[in-house]
């Protein structure tokens, strides 16, 4: 998991030019490190790049638009990092 | 090309879903409105219309790719390079490639090359929406045909 935030925090802080010690497992990425969807599309793509997977971001945000999820649960960098985990995992060998 | 009406690609020469890659042709226009502008005694193709035929070529690929389910819009161009002018009436050959499909977002490297050689360069990058309204996406069936792609019949 410390791999996988490192990664993305890194990801984070060179994409959207954020100092990296201010993003912490617990920051949010749109309320806390003020990204917006243009850098969150580069961040995405990035975070696809380096991991090999497909964030399915479209699904996560039908999901919090149908209720079935909370945009903390997606966008919270520790429940992102999760997300990123399991879909690693899920990845074909 | 019809400059005037923003069409910069006249016609899909080839596109290879499984590849990621498509090929298109357009023709400079000997006169346009836009040269009497771009510029007054020396008409060059403006650099923002080669940047616009690479969203364009590479826009398409991404149609073919969604089935013509949802649109490409431009997001964010890249290291973009206008190496050459091109003047009024020289044949363009415009090529995309696929970098990255993702969900809700493309990314395609774009060329554009004349018989002198390479042109410009960029990278283009696409948010990917349904299809604002039905009206939009029957017109860009349609366009898609004139192009010489084969979309799914209108229903």
């Amino acid at each position: 998991m410390q791999e996988t935030f490192n990664a993305v925090a890194d990801i984070i802080s060179e994409t959207c030019n954020i100092d990296r010690e201010k993003i912490r497992p617990e920051s949010h990425t749109i309320n806390d490190l003020g990204i917006d969807s243009l850098d969150f599309l580069d961040v995405t793509f990035a975070i696809d790049k380096r991991f090999g997977i497909k964030m399915p971001i479209e699904k996560w945000m039908q999901d919090i638009n149908e209720g079935k999820g909370s945009v903390d649960d997606y966008f919270i960098l520790n429940n992102l990092c999760s997300r990123i985990e399991e879909l690693r995992a899920a990845k074909p060998a | 090309m019809r400059l005037e009406y923003f069409q910069l690609i006249d016609r899909v020469e080839a596109v290879d879903p499984t590849a990621g890659t498509i090929r298109a042709s357009a023709q400079v226009p000997v006169q346009s409105t836009i040269f009497e502008g771009h510029f007054p005694g020396y008409p060059i193709l403006p650099g923002v219309l080669m940047i616009e035929s690479m969203a364009q070529t590479g826009g398409n690929l991404i149609l073919v790719l969604e089935n013509f389910a949802r649109m490409p819009f431009l997001a964010q161009v890249e290291q973009a390079k206008l190496r050459r002018f091109v003047e009024p009436g020289t044949p363009l050959t415009i090529t995309a490639k696929l970098v990255h499909l993702g969900s809700g977002y493309a990314v395609t490297q774009g060329r554009v090359e004349s018989e002198a050689g390479l042109v410009a360069e960029a990278g283009i990058r696409f948010r990917t929406l349904p299809f604002p309204s039905e009206e939009m996406r029957q017109l860009m069936l349609d366009h898609a045909r004139r192009l010489g792609l084969e979309p799914p019949m209108r229903a």
